[in-house]
């Protein structure tokens, strides 16, 4: 059986105008080159750093943008070249959370009606069922009944989360991509929002794409991790290789850098990289991390690695493991 | 005895030598004056911070961690805030008595701040270089050129590459994680005595992160500055403070040595919130579909509208007839370990 969703070297490059004739200048490779899949009813984690491409590679999935390049594949069909009116059946099975539960509800509808919303566009209900649906996904998602007519404004940060999960809810999709759904949170309505989407997923067999830039947070959802550096993948695994066994320079500085809030979290000895991320407009040559990365060899400088399979179920894109996977992590004798 | 002698007790008994406290508040008292009520941000704060040390201050939202830090250098709007009542003392006087002028020569001078999003902190008509000797000429009277030089002497101090060239960029020029160096060369161009970081890291990635809280003890090391670190982020405090003051809902309900607060807390408060951040390790070990958080349930009440008794009551797994009565006094249970809570001895003793 195919997997619910595949994705085949996806790329999204936006050009980048200027001048009054809106010459293209050049571009922006916001995702270079990613591919993944997400069976039924499992939870991938996309985590990264800001530009480094996540959020695209999310939106781009649901079409909200138009790739570049690459293939998006549903129950093994392909949607890629779909116009709007042949996606609407798609849009269904998969819907969206957004981080910011300010800017993503419209403050002129009331709650049960944004929840509602869904059902009259897709015509799967008449008033009066969508009226039971609505307060069924009220109940759901833990709102209280009476707050259907109430306005965005008349609720926390948190219950706007919760309708806008209620919202992705209406139509019983499969898959549900989070982008950032809860770094706009405070931790301990975090904490509530999170049990809350671990609690659905067991319920209605829900598939996640959880993009996020919280390590700590995307280990505990998730059940495989992608690790994204300027828009391409350099490590995907089961999320407990990931922490045990970081097989790539770039992950294993991200892991060091997450703040651990144990006492004995001060005597860690951590890699502390140097200099910020390169701009995507003018990625480096190779491999995008070269000049960051501690182990950086003279090939990093102008070949690319590309993402391979060197154990089992762990998927990684560095020259250290041409010839059999180094762990720890160190260069080569002779470099 | 007094707070702090207490307090410098608990440090003595914990093994590292006592430092001079440099900066100490006393039972401030910062409302807000609103439309819809009196908003008591700040109510009945206490907390004092030595020389070298970093003090972290953790709490959510609202909880008043800011606030305070702004009524120490007194840049809270008025109106609708004000400074009701306590004492922030600084080398021997009380600030809130101070004149605009006299303030003016301690503020970014002797104590200086930084703040969470750099860009609106940073003049972006002006070059970096410009801004940071504009400190530097204010405080120290130096000449234009010499504060020039000492400027990029600054940026090569915080570890900007190619500080030369850097002086003439403007902030839109520069990355988040330069700008936040720019905004700490301005902060410590005058050998601060205290530092206030005001959620320094949270606008920034990781690895920035772990670059900008390197930078900044390194430069606390040079300069034997006392540092106040305000953030929600209960891993930043772990691998960054040597003391730790909880706040919720506008007081401070715990205080103890970082090590101390997250081996053994004693606040309901303090407790929950440990318990609701994912930890990485933890998280790595556990099956996906079983682990769920230790949530805090309901939300923090409004600060306009509090409830009687402790304010944490109402979310509270612990409360009884008497937390919803009266508001528990901090108490030292510890040595150097201040709980706010009736139940804090029995939660210590079932820590232990």
């Amino acid at each position: 059986m195919s997997p619910l969703l595949e994705v085949c070297d996806l790329k999204k490059h936006f050009a980048i105008h200027k001048g009054v004739f809106s010459r293209v200048s050049g571009y922006v490779y916001a995702v270079d080159g990613v591919s993944f899949h997400i069976d039924r009813g499992e939870t991938l984690g996309l985590v990264g750093e800001s530009g480094c491409g996540k959020s695209t590679v999310g939106r781009t999935l649901l079409k909200l943008i138009e790739p570049s390049e690459g293939k998006i594949l549903v129950n093994g069909e392909d949607i890629t070249a779909l116009d709007a009116a042949q996606m609407l059946p798609y849009r269904r099975q998969m819907q969206m959370i957004y981080q910011d539960p300010y800017a993503s509800l419209n403050p002129r509808m009331s709650a049960g009606e944004i929840v509602g919303e869904p059902l009259i566009i897709h015509r799967v209900a008449a008033p009066k069922e969508r009226r039971e649906r609505v307060a069924h996904l009220f109940d759901r998602v833990g709102l209280r009944p009476e707050l259907v007519n109430a306005f965005p404004h008349e609720f926390s940060g948190g219950q706007r989360q919760r309708i806008g999960i209620a919202r992705a809810l209406a139509l019983n999709p499969e898959l549900i991509v989070g982008d950032e759904p809860v770094s706009a949170l405070d931790v301990s309505i975090q904490a509530q929002i999170i049990n809350l989407l671990m609690d659905l997923q067991d319920e209605l067999k829900l598939s996640y794409l959880f993009v996020a830039h919280d390590l700590a947070v995307v280990e505990h959802i998730s059940d495989r991790v992608a690790v994204m550096y300027l828009g391409r993948i350099v490590e995907t695994t089961d999320k407990t290789s990931l922490f045990e066994m970081p097989l790539h320079p770039y992950t294993e500085a991200l892991l060091s850098a997450v703040p651990i809030p144990k006492a004995s979290a001060r005597a860690r000895k951590r890699v502390i990289l140097t200099g910020d991320v390169p701009s995507p407009i003018n990625p480096p040559l190779g491999c995008h991390f070269h000049a960051r990365c501690p182990y950086a060899m003279e090939r990093c400088r102008h070949e690319a690695p590309a993402l391979r399979q060197v154990r089992a179920e762990h998927w990684t894109a560095c020259h250290l493991h041409d010839s059999g996977v180094t762990f720890p992590l160190a260069k080569p004798a002779g470099e | 005895m007094s707070h702090t002698e207490l307090v410098e007790q608990g440090r003595a008994e914990s093994g590292s030598g006592p430092a001079e406290t440099v900066l100490e508040i006393e039972n401030l008292r910062t409302h807000f004056f609103t439309s819809a009520g009196v908003v008591r941000a700040v109510d009945g704060v206490s907390y004092g911070v030595r020389s070298r040390e970093t003090l972290g201050v953790v709490g959510e939202s609202g909880c008043g961690k800011s606030v305070t830090a702004l009524s120490i250098l007194r840049l809270v709007a008025d109106p609708p805030g004000r400074i009701l009542g306590g004492t922030i003392r600084f080398a021997g006087t009380n600030l809130l008595e101070l004149s605009e002028p006299e303030l003016e020569s301690i503020r970014g001078n002797d104590i200086s701040m930084i703040f969470q999003e750099p860009m609106t902190s940073l003049n972006p008509l002006l070059t970096v270089g410009r801004q940071i000797s504009e400190a530097i000429a204010l405080h120290r009277g130096l000449s234009r050129r010499d504060a020039r030089d000492q400027a990029v002497e600054m940026l090569r101090r915080v570890h900007i590459p190619e500080p030369e060239r850097r002086a003439h960029a403007y902030p839109h020029q520069l990355s988040g994680g330069m700008r936040q160096r720019v905004m700490i060369a301005m902060a410590v161009s005058c050998d601060p005595k205290v530092l206030i970081a005001d959620e320094p890291t949270t606008a920034l990635d990781v690895t920035i992160q772990a670059q900008i809280l390197d930078l900044i003890r390194e430069l606390q090391d040079r300069l034997s500055t006392a540092v106040i670190l305000i953030t929600h982020d209960m891993g930043v405090v772990a691998e960054n403070a040597d003391r730790v003051v909880v706040m919720y809902a506008g007081r401070k309900v715990e205080e103890a040595s970082a090590k101390e607060l997250f081996e053994r807390p004693g606040h309901p408060y303090t407790r929950g919130l440990l318990g609701s951040i994912p930890n990485l390790e933890v998280a790595a070990h556990t099956n996906a579909r079983r682990a769920r958080l230790n949530e805090i349930k309901g939300m923090v009440p409004s600060l306009a509208n509090l409830p009687e008794g402790c304010t944490f009551a109402p979310r509270c797994g612990f409360a009884t007839a008497e937390c919803r009565a009266a508001y528990p006094p901090l108490v030292q249970h510890r040595a150097g370990h201040w709980v706010a809570c009736w139940h804090a001895e029995r939660l210590l003793e079932g820590a232990a």
